[in-house]
């Protein structure tokens, strides 16, 4: 069965502006991406990181959606969906930059973070059958699991495998779809026969294709399904369409200029601060300030501890 | 007398009952059927849904194991054949392993995948591996094997004590032999468990000809073999069959053994056999006399008709002859 919610007429044209709460979130992820990236051209950072320019709104309008007691499973692109479930950006940036009070000690660095009900990591696809273990432990008590994954990776069987076994099953699981219509370099349409939506429904999954970048209207659409999730403990597909304004992995955007342009039209960051500039400019300031003073404070801490078993 | 499968599935129940935790998932593991070699027989009549027979998924499944075991809770996964483990790769490995380590504190995993393996029984390439070589030295990944020795409760619940993904083997033909139980192998042999390791013996012999090392699934085959070097070769032999394969546990007296041999059913090269080798050597250096003896099934897939199997398998005939070969 698929569900449709249509977007409501109206709401796409006349935003209104976001509660400074989402927009202050909103901007301290874009600016924490920003950063990230910086870092890496003054050579602090190493390794590889995958920023989520232009995507930030999708786990800003879920976070309100979340309950505590739920479980996150995110992916390699998770900065934004930790900040936005994990007021911890000290320990996020530590943990990328192997310093002190790194989340996990900087072994995890960037795709493979653990705190508080929040995993990630690095094997696309790999997350769903574990979602699928954590939600059988929470059918019944109201909470889900919650497991981020990009339009790639459907690629991978494993996901097929989990969400047959989701739906058998009947448990809480959320996936929510960044279909930001490209994977790492090769378009969805290079990648995938058919569409989400479909694949969904072969399984008797609950879809749900959203094209809004409002967090309110993401917020409306979805709890409703997401009430559905919890209380008849079923999984749901929520499919964003979406937009990746940066490279894939630090400076490795292969794509003409004029197509990161057209995905920049999207982009949330240039509506509000036009549509909105009161209060954006001082929200704007004051996060790319913060995130200035958290980046300066935790590259001078000294390096990070292992402590192995 | 107790058969091997009969005990393993006690061993489940028992668990099963002791500790409401404990989650068994793999495919055709439910009532009446009690999966393939039945070794679940019984547990979904008894334990409802923490028994699931689940979907061809042996990623996913073992994927939904270690969900299972992160929240909290333990499972026991069944691999419907030891080949399939391959399915389940990268959950293994790439999760399940690495999760105990990779977040900078120890993420207990209580995990346990159940592998029947082996062959000698006419499955064919597909259905009779012995795959435990593919699974050595993973960080964060055990290796146990069913033994006639080991009681099963116990092995249980120290793979869980562990906190770490644990394969556990289970050779197909060791299902249906029974448990040796009191001390007593046979006529012969005589045997007892120290350090997890089960040590079985002539009584009397303080320095054997050869002492065996072995995996659970060749126990029958070493001792045919101990048995005709004894009575027509003269030849005492000692075995020693740990049911933690690794990382392995010390092994007791090898110091006084003429001659050290391991005899496993995994293919040649890259063996389990050659890891006991590598760890062995350093310590018993000074007192062996020859090279560590390896003895493993032909670089070959196993075929299905007897006669084809039995010659790329490991077989009482040849243990006997490769020993007798080193010690003349
Ligand atoms: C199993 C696996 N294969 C390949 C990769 C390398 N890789 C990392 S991200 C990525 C593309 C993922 O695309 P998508 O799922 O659309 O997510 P996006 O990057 O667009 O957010 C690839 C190929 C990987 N991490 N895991
Ligand atoms: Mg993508």
């Amino acid at each position: 069965m698929i569900v449709t919610v249509p977007t409501p007429a109206g709401m796409r044209n006349a935003p209104s502006p976001p509660a400074d709460e989402d927009l202050e979130l909103l901007l301290l992820i874009r600016h924490f991406e920003l950063t990230l990236l910086r870092l890496f051209e003054a050579g602090e950072l190493s390794g590889t990181t995958h920023t989520c320019l232009g995507q930030e709104y999708i786990p800003v309008a879920l976070k309100p959606l979340l309950q505590a007691d739920d479980h996150v499973f995110s992916n390699h692109r998770g900065h934004g969906h930790f900040l936005a479930r994990h007021a911890e950006p000290y320990g996020l940036l530590a943990e990328i930059m192997g310093r002190e009070g790194a989340l996990c000690a900087g072994v995890g660095g960037s795709q493979h973070i653990y705190h508080r009900r929040f995993l990630s990591t690095g094997v696309q696809g790999e997350s769903l059958p574990v979602a699928v273990g954590v939600a059988l432990t929470l059918k019944g008590s109201g909470a889900l699991a919650c497991a981020y994954i990009g339009d790639g990776t459907w690629g991978e069987g494993s996901v097929y495998e989990a969400l047959n076994m989701a739906q058998l099953w009947r448990v809480p699981l959320l996936v929510v779809v960044e279909n930001n219509g490209i994977a790492q370099s090769t378009p969805t349409s290079a990648q995938m026969s058919g569409d989400i939506a479909a694949r969904a429904a072969a399984f008797d999954v609950l879809h749900h294709r959203m094209t809004s970048t409002e967090v309110d209207e993401i917020r409306a659409e979805l709890a409703p399904l997401v009430a559905v999730v919890r209380g008849d403990g079923r999984p749901l597909v929520a499919e964003f369409v979406t937009h990746r304004l940066g490279p894939h992995s630090k400076g490795d955007d292969t794509r003409p200029p004029e197509e990161i342009a057209r995905a920049g039209d999207h982009d949330w960051y240039a509506r509000y601060a036009r549509m909105f500039p009161d209060p954006f400019d001082r929200l704007d300031r004051e996060r790319r300030e913060l995130v200035e003073r958290i980046a300066a404070e935790v590259t001078a801490r000294p390096p990070s501890v292992w402590e192995r078993r | 007398m107790t058969r091997v499968s009969e005990h393993l599935n006690q061993a489940l129940h028992d668990l099963m009952e002791a500790d409401p935790r404990v989650h068994v998932l793999g495919e055709d593991v439910s009532d009446p059927y009690g999966g393939a070699f039945k070794v679940t027989r019984g547990l979904s009549t008894r334990f409802g849904d923490r028994v699931r027979s689940t979907p061809l998924s042996e990623g996913a499944l073992t994927g939904v194991g270690a969900g299972l075991a992160l929240a909290g809770d333990r499972a026991v996964v069944e691999i419907m054949f030891a080949d399939f483990a391959a399915l389940a790769f990268d959950q293994l490995v790439n999760f399940a392993a690495k999760s105990t380590s990779m977040y900078g504190r120890p993420v207990p995993i209580p995990l346990v995948v159940r592998c029947p393996s082996g062959g000698n029984r006419g499955y064919g390439p597909t259905h009779s591996q012995s795959p435990q070589k593919h699974f050595i030295g993973v960080p964060g990944l055990s290796l146990f094997e069913m033994t006639p020795f080991h009681d099963a409760g116990e092995l249980f619940a120290r793979m869980f004590a562990l906190g770490q993904p644990c394969l556990f083997f289970e050779d197909k033909v060791l299902y249906t032999r029974r448990m040796y139980s009191g001390g007593v192998v046979d006529d012969l042999f005589r045997y007892e468990l120290a350090g997890g390791v089960a040590r079985v013996f002539l009584d009397g012999v303080t320095e054997p000809d050869c002492t065996l090392i072995a995996h659970g699934g060749m126990t029958h085959r070493a001792l045919a073999a101990m048995r005709e070097l004894l009575l027509e070769e003269d030849l005492a032999c000692e075995l020693l069959v740990p049911a933690r394969l690794h990382p392995l546990p010390g092994l007791p007296g090898l110091e006084r053994a003429r001659h050290v041999c391991v005899v496993e059913d995994g293919s040649e090269g890259g063996t389990w056999g050659a890891e006991v080798a590598r760890l062995l050597y350093p310590r018993l250096w000074s007192t062996l006399r020859r090279p560590i003896g390896l003895i493993s099934a032909a670089d070959s897939v196993i075929p299905a008709a007897p006669h084809l199997e039995r010659e790329v398998l490991v077989q009482p005939g040849r243990i006997r002859h490769t020993i007798v070969e080193a010690l003349s």
